[in-house]
C-alpha cells in the first residue's frame, strides 16, 4: 500500500526515503524523481513562484490510484507520493514520488511511470506568478500526454 | 420532491471567469449530459460564458472521476470543470 500525501508543507527526500526502506532488507533499488519550481529562460517573463491549485476532494483518490496502478505493473516493496499545494517559490519541491524494488529496473520504470501518470490524471493546476504582480494559467503540455501515452492505459 | 441539487465546482481560469469556486443547481430535466449542462450554464451569465467559451481546453469530473463531455448526470451529482491538469 503506497504512502500517498497532499499537503502545503515541504518534504525531506532522505527521511521518506528512510520511513520506505525500513524494516525491508530485500530491496535492492529505489528509484526517485523530485519535481522543483524552476525560473523561466533568460528570454522569457521573469516567474517569481507558483500556486498550485488541486481539488481537494479528488486528489487523493486520483494519486491513490496511480500509486496502486504502479503497484500492480511492477513488484514494488515500497511507493511514496507527495504532492504539494498553495504557494511556492523558486527552487522549491512540488512533487515527490519514491518507487522501491527488488532490482533498478522495477525502481527506475515504476517512478518514471508515476510522474508521467500524475502530470495528466492529477487534478492539479499551475499558475505562475510573474515579478510585476500578473499571473497566468500555465497551459498543459502535448509532451507531457506524450509521455503519460508512453505507458497506455 | 424536488430533485437534489448538483453541485458544480469550477477550478483555475474557469474559477476565474465564472467568478464562483461553486454553486449548487437544478437544471431542468432537458439537461442529461454534460455537454447540455455546459450550454445551459453558459446561458447563465456572461462570466460563466466566459468560462464555457472554449470548450476544447475544459475538462470534466462527475463525482471525483474524470469524464467525457456525453456522460450522463443525475441529481445530488457533483461536477467540476477545470483546464487539463498541469500538476507535477
Amino acid at each position: 500500500m503506497a504512502k500517498v500525501n497532499v499537503q502545503t508543507q515541504d518534504f525531506d527526500i532522505g527521511a521518506e526515503t528512510a520511513a520506505l526502506t525500513a524494516g525491508h532488507t530485500n530491496i535492492g533499488g529505489i528509484g526517485c524523481f523530485i519535481g522543483t519550481v524552476r525560473a523561466a529562460p533568460p528570454d522569457q517573463r521573469a516567474i517569481t513562484a507558483l500556486t498550485l491549485e488541486h481539488y481537494p476532494a479528488m486528489t487523493q483518490r486520483a494519486l491513490e490510484k496511480i500509486a496502486a496502478e504502479a503497484e500492480r505493473r511492477w513488484s514494488l516493496l515500497g511507493c511514496t507520493v507527495i504532492h504539494r499545494h498553495g504557494r511556492l517559490e523558486l527552487g522549491a519541491n512540488i512533487v515527490l514520488v519514491i518507487a522501491a524494488a527488488a532490482h533498478r529496473q522495477a525502481a527506475l520504470d515504476a517512478a518514471s511511470f508515476l510522474i508521467d501518470w500524475l502530470k495528466t490524471k492529477a487534478p492539479f493546476w499551475k499558475q505562475e506568478h510573474f515579478l510585476d504582480g500578473a499571473t497566468t494559467w500555465v497551459e498543459a503540455k502535448s509532451t507531457d500526454a506524450d509521455a503519460a501515452a508512453r505507458w497506455s492505459d | 420532491m424536488n430533485p437534489a441539487p448538483l453541485t458544480i465546482l469550477y477550478f483555475a481560469w474557469l474559477r476565474e471567469r465564472a467568478g464562483r469556486s461553486e454553486e449548487q443547481l437544478t437544471p431542468p430535466e432537458t439537461v442529461r449530459t454534460i455537454a447540455d449542462l455546459i450550454t445551459w450554464l453558459s446561458q447563465r451569465s456572461a462570466g460563466h460564458a466566459a468560462a464555457f467559451a472554449h470548450t476544447a481546453t475544459i475538462r470534466c469530473a462527475i463525482n471525483q472521476e474524470f469524464c467525457d463531455p456525453s456522460a450522463a448526470i443525475k441529481p445530488g451529482d457533483e461536477i467540476a470543470f477545470f483546464p487539463p491538469v498541469t500538476g507535477g
